[in-house]
């Protein structure tokens, strides 16, 4: 493996993260448009809600991820395809707008009226974006962007079959694992009825899912023949037959109620057609650029890797924490433990206003000279930390923790 | 293999450059109001947390506990803003993503490190009130308040690489010999401009919160809760908007050393002069190159721009037509908005610290309210003058001296519909954005604290 595939690596990894957790976050949208009406609609919609609002950001930034680590090592290649597929990629953004704007607007929500209207919109853009970025792929895959700048069509790029047939399994994948998810949530809550509402969802799902990559192999077949052969022939059959195998172990244990190995093997299922299509494209990345062409230079390569592995030692644990506490219930917004009555109020220790409002002087004064009277740089670096010492020092001196007896009425 | 694709992306002609770079422009415009209460809020929210952990007064987890749904909500729109924006560099600036990609997009793969744990220690601090102990909750702030600052410091080495290029060398168009880590922190642009909008972001925040409890209190809100909650943002903004004049300073001079052609457009100075005045307001007439109208100060942009009055400063003659900034007049009412605007700013601001000191409490004066309710606006408006003074004083190069905007753009048609359909989008998310604040601002407090 040379230093040019690493980054791709990276970048592949960070899509099979983003297509089985941002995936369930679009399929819980999918499913909160598609609850139904009445209480038991709402029932679903809430739950679908609030098994996603603490992760759904961190869900996300797997996108922005590969997004940056594609421009940054395959310059040419990134800029090819976003030029090329600007239509659909500008479609997933609006797509992405609409569902973060619902997200925050939900919160302030006080009618059952503007909850649904919220609800629609974030259940409409959940299907939109996951097909857009689906078309997206399909169109990589098909072979219709050309290297250059907006050099494929800017329609028959991504209209294909192929793209449509990935677009809807985007989809379709999302909710399948969504459903596994919720229901796995709901059995966790020990809520029976949301538990067999999911269930069955889970199970449709599955088999729709299943349904939506057959299609998709049929598009290949017809749209981009030599990637089909590589799929069930030649580098990708592995990884098929991981995906149907994990594919149809979930509908098992989905049918035995064994929802937390469930959760594991449907992302797997997912997870395994992402590294299916690599492998059978490589090594081409856009028809006539192989990877290593398209690849920065050595020292931008080296940088991606480093600041990616530097970042992921801190990522890692940060992620599992936030999982861990997530899959334990111990984030939300509602019912949790009561605050501990309210013990003693202390007042806090008065500041030294005095002394600190001197302290505060002197360092502006030390600002203003390394700052504004001097011009080497590194008399700027003492000017900039001396004005900083000075607002921080500042602040605690000036700060009113005494408002109560110092103010009068209006 | 470099050079193999150099001709790959050759500019192409496009008819809408310019509506593509107001689309850039407006995008920047939502986010990075926004991406200010990713920078300093965090820090707001977890002072008041640390006053209520060391007295034990609820008022201060109330606040606490209601600001930190507003960052929340406000985070999300920062987010689906930004993600527009990573969307846009590639959609409308294929020729500089492939050309520079290599160069600076390490910045942005930092970045994203950044906004990622930012997302995750969000979260775990907003869904986690009552539900950690209130030591672990507290630490889980800090995170936060870090990874927004290096967020931003990332995005702002980018462009102060692109004002600054280096840490490459051009061969036939293509860049070689790069070397990421130096054209990112060791332009001349990075420090000032991080500088200056981390106290931007204090000043922005600042302000607008004061100012929504200010318009509260002319409307007689004005319990010890609102007190407290006017207080604390006031002050700080308070103490950041008179250190701004200095940083402020300081990028000036680092524009005039490093980029005397935007500094030139800041007057609108045609000819290279020693002791050059500066006209307040007036309009650049770029058919003689004169400025009509306004006031002239004379030697201040000598004095700005080298701490000397009769200094030499070069003209926008000093380069071929080409080369020159061609929206003088943009440039100069951003400029001069920001100056006025970070001006009366800091006097407000040093009205606030005197009354403090000389008789411990606030100004009382309705009037004072007033200017407070309009601070808010007025320092956004800065913000984005201040862009725009960035930006529009760069052009025609997109990275300054390399690579021009016009072969950096795509060649792709519809980007007056893409334009149109972005505004209007835009526009929903003001009215969102607006109302969700206005609902939040509404919650009773007791229902915070149950
Ligand atoms: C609240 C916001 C605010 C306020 C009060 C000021 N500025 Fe500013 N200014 C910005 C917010 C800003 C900014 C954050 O928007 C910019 C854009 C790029 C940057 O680094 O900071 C900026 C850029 C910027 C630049 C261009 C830097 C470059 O091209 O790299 C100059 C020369 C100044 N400012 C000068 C000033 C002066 C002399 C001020 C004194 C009153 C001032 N600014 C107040
Ligand atoms: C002065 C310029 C900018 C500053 C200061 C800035 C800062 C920030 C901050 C603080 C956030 C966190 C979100 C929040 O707290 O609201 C954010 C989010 C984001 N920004 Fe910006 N940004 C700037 C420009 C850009 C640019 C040019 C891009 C694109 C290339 C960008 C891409 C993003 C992305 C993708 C996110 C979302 C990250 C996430 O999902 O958590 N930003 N930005
Ligand atoms: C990375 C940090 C960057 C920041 C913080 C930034 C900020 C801004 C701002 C605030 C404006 C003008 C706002 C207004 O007019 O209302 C602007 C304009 C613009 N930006 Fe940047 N920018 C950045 C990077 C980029 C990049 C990567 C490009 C891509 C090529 C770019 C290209 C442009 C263009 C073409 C304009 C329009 C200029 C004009 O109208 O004359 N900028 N930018």
């Amino acid at each position: 493996m040379s230093l040019s595939t690493v980054p791709l690596l990276l970048a592949l990894a960070g899509l099979a993260l983003y297509a089985v957790l941002g995936g369930a976050d679009f399929g819980a949208g999918f499913w909160q448009l598609a609850a139904g009406r009445g209480e038991r609609g709402a029932a679903v919609r809430e739950h679908a809600h609030d098994a996603m609002a603490p992760v759904w950001e961190a869900n996300h930034v797997w996108l922005v991820f590969v997004l940056v680590v594609m421009w940054t090592s395959y310059p040419e290649a990134f800029a090819s395809i976003a030029s090329t597929l600007a239509i659909p990629l500008f479609i997933a953004a609006i797509g992405i707008i609409f569902r973060g704007t619902a997200y925050a607007l939900r919160a302030g929500t006080s009618r059952i009226g503007e909850l649904r209207a919220v609800d629609t919109v974030f259940g409409i853009s959940s299907v939109l974006t996951p097909f857009a970025l689906g078309t997206v792929v399909g169109a990589i895959a098909a072979g219709r962007v050309p290297v250059g700048n907006a050099a494929g069509g800017a329609w028959s790029s991504w209209t294909s079959g192929l793209s449509l047939a990935v677009g809807a399994l985007a989809v379709a994948t999302g909710a399948y694992l969504a459903a596994v998810y919720l229901a796995a949530d709901a059995a966790r809550r020990g809520d029976a009825s949301l538990e067999r509402a999911f269930r069955v969802r889970a199970l449709v799902a599955a088999v729709v899912g299943g349904a939506a990559a057959a299609g998709g192999l049929v598009a290949l077949h017809a749209d981009a023949r030599s990637l089909y052969e590589e799929l069930v022939r030649g580098a990708g059959l592995p990884a098929l037959v991981v995906s149907v195998v994990a594919g149809l172990g979930t509908l098992w244990l989905v049918w035995v109620r064994r929802y937390e190995a469930a959760r594991y093997s449907a992302a797997l299922a997912v997870a395994a057609v992402v590294v299916g299509w690599a492998l059978a494209q490589q090594p081409e990345l856009l028809p006539g650029l192989t990877v290593s062409q398209a690849a920065a230079s050595r020292d931008t390569l080296i940088a991606v890797v480093v600041a990616v592995g530097a970042g992921a030692l801190v990522l890692a644990p940060s992620l599992a924490l936030l999982f861990t506490l997530t899959l334990r219930g111990r984030l939300g917004y509602e019912d949790g433990e009561p605050p501990a009555a309210p013990s003693v109020v202390r007042t806090l220790a008065a500041a030294r206003t005095g002394l600190l409002a001197r302290v505060a002087g002197a360092c502006l004064i030390v600002a203003v000279g390394f700052l504004t009277l001097a011009d080497a740089g590194w008399a700027h670096a003492i000017g900039v930390v001396a004005l900083l010492a000075c607002v921080a020092v500042g602040f605690r001196a000036a700060v009113p923790t005494d408002i109560e007896d110092a103010e009068g009425g209006p | 293999m470099q050079t193999l694709l150099a001709a790959a992306l050759a500019p192409v002609q496009q008819q809408y450059l310019d509506q593509a770079r107001q689309m850039q422009a407006l995008s920047f415009a939502v986010h990075i109001p926004l991406t200010c209460f990713g920078i300093a809020f965090p820090a707001l929210v977890l002072f008041v947390e640390w006053l209520h952990l060391r007295t034990g007064d609820p008022l201060y987890r109330t606040l606490a506990r209601r600001w930190s749904r507003i960052m929340v909500a406000l985070f999300a729109v920062g987010v689906v803003t930004g993600t527009i924006l990573s969307f846009e560099l590639g959609m409308l600036w294929p020729g500089f993503m492939a050309s520079f990609g290599g160069v600076f997009g390490l910045g942005f793969a930092i970045e994203g490190f950044a906004f990622f744990l930012e997302a995750i220690f969000i979260a775990i601090y907003v869904y986690g009130w009552d539900r950690l102990s209130p030591r672990a909750h507290f630490l889980s702030g800090f995170p936060i308040v870090v990874t927004g600052v290096l967020g931003a410091a990332m995005v702002i080495a980018v462009n102060g690489w692109m004002n600054h290029p280096g840490g490459f060398r051009l061969v036939n168009g293509q860049a070689v010999d790069v070397h990421p880590w130096s054209a990112l922190f060791a332009n001349g642009f990075f420090w000032h401009e991080l500088v200056h909008m981390y106290f931007a972001a204090y000043i922005v925040v600042g302000f607008l919160l004061a100012g929504a409890y200010a318009v509260g209190r002319l409307r007689g809100r004005w319990g010890r809760y609102e007190r407290t909650a006017l207080a604390i943002p006031l002050t700080i903004a308070a103490l950041a908007a008179p250190a701004q004049l200095l940083v402020g300073d300081w990028a000036a001079r680092e524009v005039a050393a490093q980029q005397p052609v935007k500094l030139a457009s800041f007057e609108g100075l045609q000819q290279t002069t020693k002791g050059a005045p500066e006209h307040l307001l007036g309009w650049y007439d770029s058919s003689t190159g004169e400025i009509k109208g306004g006031i002239e100060i004379p030697k201040l942009l000598s004095l700005l721009a080298f701490h000397d009055p009769d200094a030499t400063v070069q003209g926008l003659d000093s380069v071929a037509p080409d080369d020159r900034p061609q929206a003088i007049n943009v440039e100069r009412f951003a400029f001069q908005g920001m100056v006025g605007i970070g001006t009366l700013l800091a006097a407000l601001g040093a009205l606030v610290l005197w009354v403090r000191w000389r008789r411990r409490r606030l100004p009382q004066s309705r009037w004072f309210f007033r200017a407070l309710a309009a601070a808010g606006p007025l320092s956004v408006a800065a913000l984005i003058c201040g862009w725009v003074t960035t930006e529009v004083g760069r052009q025609p190069w997109v990275v300054y001296g390399v690579m021009r905007t016009n072969a950096a753009v795509t060649g792709a048609g519809g980007i007056p519909v893409g334009y149109a359909t972005l505004a209007l989008v835009y526009v929903g998310l003001g009215a969102a954005v607006w109302w969700i604040l206005r609902r939040l601002a509404r919650v009773p407090l007791e229902r915070v604290e149950a």
